[in-house]
């Protein structure tokens, strides 16, 4: 199975987010920012990661930046996590490097589904 | 799926409520301020972020919609199109009012009245309709909260079902008018940097296939000469016929992460022309056309209920007409913008994370004043956890060491093994201090409700109040601070009730207009006193006396010292009905405030003078604190004397002592005459040594006075963990707690201020002839 | 009833160890840990027993009753031992092999307490259904009408069944705060 790396300033976003892909029986890691996803990510390797766009110390679509800066985080899967429907957001993100984006409030199965999708 | 989502609701609570507090405070601090930081009205908007994705993820559809207005206005000011108004503020704070009740609710498992925030939603519906997106003006404010009954009930409702739409439609809504298979042609370019995004076009020709019989026709007439190929590009383009009942969207949202990086166009494949892959232009742009149509139909709901500024409307349509490029060239001011806080951001770091460290403290207290939510759980620094595990790694290396010795043990390793246990009794130690520590926490917690709470009530009675805190970082076991919340509360009100002036009349006496509430919190003794001081008009002892008569308190006769005068306030009965304020008369009076802090083991005192104000001490015992505490041996008992009260210890020399009026045997320490306490007199048990002559005194002082304890002997100076001995018994004279000592067997600690008392009561006593 | 009242074989394990060997626990009815005080029979509500442990000195507390003997530590928490044979003046207060203590705990609205009680021997599980359980008559002996639940006839022996929540209540002879 899966490594997933999942960024949330929301611990229980991120529990949820956690114990959902447990139940596939994914490895998850989290982190509670950008910053903090970063040396998370650059200390490991990950499959896919799933982050949240707003966040303090740094945003999901910086830490996307970031990531794809990385050689081994190059062809990830990144999926934000998002409630805001604006598109300005989305694209916002795509520019940045994301693979695709996950709506908040997110339903379980969907969750697995799309990572199951992105994990080929 | 087996996932039980109500394992997450209790934290979702608690994160709720710390958000709601930060969000508060970020509120307040807004309001001080003449700038307004945008790392503070991120703040808010993240707050109410948060609980917005939480509760609908959670389905808690009532937080879900409130938070979503909320949400929609904050980001309105984080994107600098709305001015924050005190009277926004106000509504604002309001919000956090209306959400901590709700979440209150769903943690009691209680429904939650919609009606309550309805008042607050219209203000915001009307401010959001408000489209010059300037703040709402007080009257028309003001109209709304009048409107509060006869509102109109069909446009929340329906703004709250376009809300409750947009959030619960888990899958976009379908519309298979046919469910006959059909055959789809799919052209897809992607752009060649398709892949630097982690989108692998397998993956979606997966997904495609997974609808029905899928064809796939790869063009590679792109693909450069091999030299020239470069790894991360995609020059190939594909063709691809689906046949499947799905219709178009669903092929789409295969795409749906792609659609700015390539050309897509699906059409209806008629049976004639259907092997043919061509790549004609015009096709493709009537498709494209249509596919438009759809896309703009698709989000109409999504544009009405989430965007009431026409802007976004049309922004939206921009996106879906527009190719990858356009896209990309729109982005670029947009992304200056987006950027713009981070820098102010990296700099505020630390001081934010003081707000979010007081954000976490503020949480367990904060909770509605009507009901006191005592939650289990605990948020604890990270750096106790680190600490802890970092005790217990060492414990393990030293639990492997003496496990080792101990399989092949013979004498030589005797030294070994003695160091070992040192070490484990070492480790012990720490880990248990630590692990105490987890319980304390800094009073912030229960101070932090203040400033709303002062800038509320001064609104509500037109007295300026200045409120300054210190001390906030005394920590104090959990438990006591969730019990003294309330009646601080009552104690600080009534500061500003009765004891400031209006300010008229504060000019008049010649004070600034501005009233002063100060509160302070100490470790005192083994205690910690908490002061809530008002430089207002004081108390009056003759007048308090003369009400108490009145009242029935006391009899006209009575001789009361002033100290007892002021005791009076605490009496059942003292205050009553006729006097009771919109503010202090909550159903609780001074007696209720004292009575509560007496079942914390505490105490409470007042000094008040006529015209200069007051101050209120309220003595806490630190219950589950850990003290340095002298362990002394009196007989087979070993108590424990708080280092603080110590003043020092010493051998008694025969020749300072002094037997004064009959019974009293004073000790002359310097200057001082100290009263010499026999513990075992004290306690009536056995001691070893009675005689005074080179006995061992221990010298305290409490309560402005020194005594001397006589003790068997001086034992160990280590920290204990007080525990306490009214959970199961009583409250004991001269014992302030119990703790367990080392083998597992239990000291009594002392109260020498209970002690000192005792003593000087018992001395008067035996000045007249004692009774039996 | 056919429960016999006897001494339960009492196998020390170690200091704070008790297995209580020969006492049978019966389902159906209310059960009650029946104990022994010198040659009294005394029952208490048996889901209020939260362990039965050794005798073991506890630390004195000052200027406290006699029948307080003072307090232990259980588990971390501070837990007051009480003799009853001297808070009901039953016979001596000897400390033997198998004297033991009962700690019995409530935990409802009223109140929350769990205090340890030194009895001579701890005796068996007696069932008693309410019909069985005969109101205590209401003059002499030495333990106050408000600590007896009842009464239960085992063969020639009589059980008073004792009532915990009044048990653990600190406040008669002058014992309440204040």
């Amino acid at each position: 199975m899966a490594r997933i790396l999942i960024v949330d300033d929301s611990a229980s976003m991120r529990n949820m987010v956690a114990a959902t892909l447990q139940s596939a029986g994914h490895q998850i890691k989290d982190a509670a920012d950008g910053q903090q996803a970063l040396a998370v990510a650059k200390a490991d390797r990950f499959d896919a990661v799933v982050t949240d766009l707003n966040m303090p110390v740094m945003n999901g679509i910086d830490l996307t930046k970031q990531l794809r800066a990385i050689p081994n985080y190059k062809y990830t899967p990144i999926l934000l996590l998002t409630t805001e429907s604006s598109m300005d957001k989305k694209s916002l993100g795509k520019t940045a490097g994301a693979t695709g984006w996950l709506v908040k409030p997110f339903n379980p199965e969907k969750l697995l589904e799309t990572i199951k999708k992105v994990l080929g | 799926m087996s996932i039980d989502l109500k394992q997450f609701h209790q934290a979702f609570f608690d994160e709720s409520y710390e958000g709601l507090d930060s969000m508060e405070q970020s509120l307040l601090a807004l309001s001080d301020e003449d700038e307004t930081d945008p790392e503070l009205i991120n703040t808010i908007f993240r707050a109410a972020h948060s609980i917005k994705g939480g509760s609908a993820t959670l389905g808690f559809g009532e937080i879900a919609s409130f938070t979503h207005v909320l949400e929609t206005l904050l980001d309105e000011v984080r994107e600098g199109q709305r001015k924050l108004t005190a009277e926004s503020i106000d509504l604002l704070l309001q919000s956090c009012d209306a959400l901590r009740a709700m979440v209150h609710c769903l943690e009691q498992e209680t429904p939650i009245d919609v009606n309550d925030s309805k008042p607050l939603l219209d203000a915001f519906e009307a401010m959001l309709n408000d489209s010059g997106q300037s703040a709402v003006s007080e009257p028309q404010q003001k109209e709304v909260q009048k409107n509060l009954d006869d509102s109109d009930a069909t446009v929340i409702s329906s703004a709250q079902d376009a809300i409750t739409q947009t959030f619960f439609s888990g899958d976009d809504g379908e519309q298979n008018d046919d469910h006959g298979e059909k055959r789809w042609k799919i052209v897809f370019k992607p752009e060649p940097q398709i892949l630097l995004t982690g989108n692998e076009p397998l993956r979606i020709f997966r997904e495609l296939e997974s609808m029905g019989d899928l064809e796939v026709h790869a063009h590679t007439d792109q693909v450069p000469n091999f030299d020239q190929i470069t790894l991360d590009e995609c020059f190939i383009h594909w063709t691809l016929f689906l046949t499947s009942n799905v219709d178009q969207d669903e092929i789409k949202s295969a795409f749906d992460w792609v659609l700015d990086e390539c050309d897509l166009d699906i059409t209806l494949s008629e049976s004639g022309d259907d092997d043919t892959v061509d790549t004609d232009d015009n096709v493709n742009t009537e498709t494209r056309l249509q596919q438009d149509h759809i896309n703009l139909d698709n989000r109409g709901d999504e544009i009405t209920a989430e965007d009431d500024y026409g802007e976004s409307a049309s922004d939206d349509l921009e996106f879906v007409r527009a190719s990858a490029s356009v896209v990309a060239a729109k982005v670029i001011p947009e992304k200056t913008t987006a950027k713009k806080p981070e820098p102010s951001a990296a700099k505020s770091t630390s001081a934010k994370a003081i707000s979010e460290s007081k954000a976490i403290a503020d949480k367990k207290v904060t909770a509605p004043e009507s009901a006191q939510s005592s939650t289990t759980s605990i948020r604890v620094g990270i750096d106790k956890v680190d600490n802890l595990i970092n005790l217990v790694g060492e414990l393990v290396i030293t639990q492997s060491m003496l496990s080792e010795l101990g399989n092949n043990f013979d004498l030589e390793k005797l030294e070994r093994l003695s160091h070992g246990l040192e070490q484990l009794k070492q480790n012990t130690r720490e880990l248990q201090e630590n692990v105490m520590r987890i319980r304390m926490l800094p009073i912030s917690f229960a101070f932090n409700r203040f400033p709303r709470m002062i800038r509320d009530l001064s609104n509500k009675t037109g007295k300026k109040v200045d409120l300054i805190m210190s001390g906030e970082q005394t920590e104090l076991d959990k438990t006591v601070m969730e019990q003294i919340g309330d009646p601080l509360v009552h104690l600080v009100r009534n500061a500003i009730d009765h004891g400031l002036e209006m300010p008229e009349e504060r000019r008049a006496a010649g004070k600034n207009e501005t009233g002063k509430i100060h509160l302070n919190a100490e470790h005192k003794g083994g205690n910690i006193v908490i002061k809530i001081s008002d430089d207002g008009r004081g108390m009056d002892p003759e007048k308090i006396r003369a009400k108490a008569v009145e009242k029935g308190v006391i009899d006209a006769e009575a001789e009361l010292s002033v100290a007892e005068i002021y005791d009076l306030i605490f009496e059942p009965g003292f205050s009553t009905a006729a006097e009771v304020s919109d503010l202090s008369g909550r159903g609780v009076g001074m007696d209720v405030v004292r009575r509560n802090i007496k079942a914390l083991g505490g105490r409470i005192e007042i000094d008040s003078e006529v015209g200069r104000g007051t101050k209120i001490y309220v003595h806490l015992p630190l219950t589950l604190a850990i003290l340095d505490g002298q362990l002394v041996r009196v007989g087979r008992e070993v108590y424990i004397i708080p280092l603080v009260a110590i003043v020092e210890s010493l051998q008694i020399k025969s020749e300072l002592v002094n037997r004064v009026s009959g019974n009293m045997v004073l000790y002359r320490l310097r200057e001082d005459n100290v009263p010499i306490i026999p513990i075992h007199k004290e306690f009536n048990i056995q001691a070893d040594n009675t005689a005074l002559d080179n006995a061992l005194l221990v010298v305290v002082e409490g309560e402005g006075c020194k005594i001397g304890l006589l003790v068997d002997d001086l034992l160990a100076q280590q920290q204990v963990v007080i525990k306490s001995l009214e959970t199961n018994y009583k409250r004991v004279d001269g014992i302030s707690g119990a703790t367990i000592l080392g083998d597992g067997s239990v000291a009594l600690i002392l109260d020498i201020p209970g002690i000192i008392t005792n003593a000087s009561r018992s001395r008067r006593r035996n000045v007249s002839p004692r009774a039996a | 009833m056919d429960a016999i009242i006897e001494v339960a074989e009492i196998n020390r394990l170690d200091k704070n160890d008790i297995s209580l060997e020969g006492i049978d626990f019966i389902s159906g009815g209310n059960q009650y840990l029946t104990f022994r005080l010198c040659e009294e029979h005394y029952g208490v509500d048996i889901l209020s027993v939260t362990e039965i442990r050794g005798w073991d000195e506890p630390t004195l507390i000052p200027n406290s009753p006699n029948y307080v003997k003072g307090v232990i530590n259980l588990r971390g928490v501070i837990v007051p031992i009480l003799d009853l044979r001297i808070r009901f003046q039953i016979g001596e207060a000897s400390y033997t092999p198998t004297t033991v203590v009962i700690v019995l705990a409530v935990k409802n609205d009223r109140m929350k307490c769990t205090m340890g009680f030194v009895v001579d021997a701890v005796s068996d599980v007696l069932n008693a259904n309410s019909q069985d359980i005969k109101s205590a008559p209401s003059f002499g002996g030495l333990v106050a009408p408000q600590y007896i639940q009842g009464l239960v006839n085992v063969g020639a022996d009589v059980v008073t069944l004792l009532n915990v929540e009044q048990l653990l209540k600190l406040d008669d002879e002058g014992l309440h705060y204040e």
